[in-house]
């Protein structure tokens, strides 16, 4: 009877000791609201480093999204997030018309924000600390560099969504960094449009060495497929931004020579880090931090596809 | 047909004879009255859902500013909830609205950006065009007698698409249009439809502390946000309507049975039409309200919006049949769809549960508000 009764004890006594540093933590929540929901195989990466994150740096973390992109329900879940008054926000600012407000009102209510994956063009203006994301420029040029150094003169950059800002700035830093000729290929996002509107272009054009493609899924897959019917496999190098099974499969089958991962795990990883050392120490880098690009060859790519299963890549 | 004793319907003076009295004319307790209201159930529920916050989530919730950001998404689905219960008491669905708030949010956004007019005419032209197509919706279901469910579910696909198509096309390629906020210019008007009311009561309020403050001295809240003005306004005025008009006994009498109105002088196809005219109007209403509040549009808005005014209008005692219920109720069901919404980030559940919890507590808000319903209603 005794030993149940010290048994009690030690475990109230166990109890309370787990519940004091949880009681302490309150303090120093961090509260990430995206526009991605947690279904999206991209974004449930986020979400991962999110909690990873959160487990390293022991801060109580909260990951909020409107169930679909709906940037008014977006907007409503920052405000809901400062009224909260956490220790950090972390937002991505796909619209900053309609959540400019929002993020300046966590700003005015003394919040410390770090904005990730996208806004970071706005990031600085609407008061967050830094940026965690791709810089889209910079990842075109990163990639046209290698393209150049295997040997890349003329290039194709295959653009499935003409008008989408983001992806016009990937062709930009893809023909700075590439040096050679590059033209940009407008297609559809349908795959059939892509294979036979690439197949054609390297039929008419046979200087044509390079193609780097705006998405892996979309605009990639086609393009390898493409490549691969007119027989010239090896002999166009294949690249693309973003990741997708089939195409990391054709990395690792020498068809098609990276992948550009963002990283994304990073994007909701590192804030995480950052805002919780800030609210410890006050400490921040001093600019933007840059989650990608990492170029996923051949050698990395069994790696990727196993981490992927993960939900980490 | 579902027999309902509407209580709304005595509006003839109180039998003085009390001899000749029948059933129907059985003079009642004030308190039985209360308790017959269509909308009892749905405050009842709301009651439910506020104490399970309450006992659940962070305290701030339940601040003046987490009460505004509660009712700010109540305030967008209430607009159009209880356009939908006076569609659904006249006997008749509108599943488009969701994708009419984004398409009447591009033809005002087309309006101010590409043709630069004044805010006052691009008000009344979008709601003139969403009249119009609300119209049409009505007419195509009077005349070919299919149901208005299958009628306005091609009307959500065709919109939808439209809004994708004429984004693209104002825009260039994007699905995004920008700068409608910048452009709109201010105004009386401007801000009849966006921005705060009351604001310098708050400030007043935060000066003598009565109110939160921010670190910098402005306060947590700068004023009540019109959309609230609108929603509650419009269940005033649409309370007013089904209650003390005749075009009020007219809708519950048009989907209630439509012959028998018919057969006793009710223009049905008019209210009918009527209706779905102003039901694509609120969306417009709210297309305005959004746009001008967010400063922009895209080709998502008003996602999944017809469903949740659906529910909401459910919760405040509509029934799927027609015939019965109120738009105090549609405007409780609001309130309850945004607390859960909103309030669910105000607890430690983790997102991926998000959707289950919705469904569950809108189920049990239905449940609950069917049970108090019939227990006061003795209705089967």
């Amino acid at each position: 009877m005794k030993s149940i009764v010290t048994g009690l004890a030690a475990a109230a006594a166990l109890t309370l000791a787990s519940v004091a540093p949880v009681a302490a933590q309150q303090n120093s929540r961090i509260i990430v609201v995206s526009h991605g929901q947690a279904n999206d195989p991209f974004w449930s990466v986020v979400k991962n480093g999110v909690s990873a994150a959160g487990q390293d740096m022991k801060v109580q973390v909260d990951y909020r999204a409107p169930e679909t992109f709906d940037m008014v329900a977006m907007g409503q879940l920052i405000d809901a997030a400062v009224n909260q008054k956490p220790a950090g926000l972390i937002v991505s600012i796909p619209d900053a018309s309609a959540l400019g407000p929002s993020i300046q009102k966590a700003v005015a209510a003394g919040i410390p924000v770090i904005s990730m994956n996208s806004g970071s063009d706005v990031s600085k203006k609407l008061g967050a600390l830094l940026h965690v994301g791709q810089d889209e420029v910079v990842a075109g040029r990163i990639a046209g560099a290698k393209l150049k150094e295997m040997g890349g003169k003329v290039g194709l950059c295959v653009n499935q969504e003409v008008g989408n800002v983001s992806l016009d700035l990937r062709c930009k830093g893809f023909t700075e960094g590439f040096g050679g000729k590059v033209t940009v290929l407008p297609v559809s996002n349908d795959p059939a449009d892509i294979r036979a509107k690439v197949k054609a272009a390297v039929a008419s054009d046979a200087s044509v060495d390079t193609i780097l493609a705006l998405g892996a899924g979309t605009a990639g897959e086609p393009s390898v497929a493409a490549v691969k019917e007119a027989g010239k496999t090896g002999a166009i190098r294949v690249a693309t931004f973003d990741m997708s099974a089939g195409f990391l499969k054709s990395v690792a089958a020498g068809e098609a020579v990276f992948a550009i991962d963002q990283q994304q795990y990073l994007q909701g990883y590192l804030p995480v880090v950052f805002l919780a050392n800030y609210a410890k120490f006050g400490l921040m880098p001093g600019g933007d931090v840059a989650s990608g690009p990492n170029l996923i060859t051949k050698e990395k790519a069994a790696q990727v596809v196993d981490l992927s299963a993960k939900g980490i890549r | 047909m579902v027999n309902t004793t509407q209580p709304t319907a005595d509006l003839s003076p109180a039998p003085t004879v009390k001899k000749i009295q029948d059933e129907r004319l059985r003079e009642v307790s004030f308190v039985t009255k209360i308790m017959r209201r269509p909308e009892l159930g749905a405050l009842a529920g709301l009651i439910l859902v506020a104490i399970f916050f309450a006992s659940t989530a962070d305290p701030s919730m339940f601040t003046l500013a987490g009460i505004m950001n509660i009712l700010s998404p109540a305030a967008q689905l209430g607009i159009l909830a209880i356009a939908a219960a006076l569609l659904m008491i006249g006997g008749e669905f509108d599943l488009s609205i969701g994708s009419m708030v984004a398409f009447t949010g591009l033809i005002f956004g087309a309006f101010i950006t590409l043709s630069g007019w004044a805010l006052l005419p691009a008000i009344a032209a979008t709601l003139v065009i969403a009249a119009v197509l609300g119209g049409l919706n009505g007419q195509l279901v009077i005349r070919t007698r299919l149901p208005s469910f299958i009628v306005t579910l091609a009307f959500l696909f065709i919109l939808r698409g439209l809004s994708l198509v004429g984004l693209k096309w104002a825009t260039g390629g994007s699905t995004q249009m920008r700068g409608i906020g910048d452009q709109a210019g201010e105004g009386l008007i401007r801000e009849l439809f966006s921005g705060n009311a009351l604001e310098g009561a708050f400030a007043w309020l935060a000066a003598n502390d009565l109110i939160g403050k921010f670190p910098n001295g402005t306060p947590t809240v700068t004023g009540v946000p019109v959309s609230i003005v609108w929603f509650a306004g419009f269940a005033l005025l649409a309370t007013w309507i089904l209650l003390r008009t005749r075009a009020g006994n007219w809708i519950f009498a048009a989907g209630g049975d439509p012959n028998a109105a018919r057969n006793s002088g009710v223009p049905v196809d008019r209210v009918k039409t009527a209706l779905f005219m102003l039901t694509a109007a609120a969306a417009a209403v709210v297309a305005i309200l959004t746009v001008l509040d967010a400063g922009s549009t895209d080709a998502r808005r008003g996602f999944q919006k017809e469903f949740e005014a659906i529910i909401a209008a459910v919760i405040g005692g509509c029934l799927l049949t027609g015939g019965y219920g109120s738009a105090i109720g549609a405007f409780f069901g609001a309130i309850i769809f945004g607390m859960v919404s909103i309030g669910l980030t105000y607890t430690r559940f983790d997102s991926d549960w998000f959707q289950v919890f919705l469904g569950a507590m809108l189920l049990l808000a239905v449940l609950f508000n069917n049970f108090i319903r019939r227990k006061v209603t003795g209705e089967r």
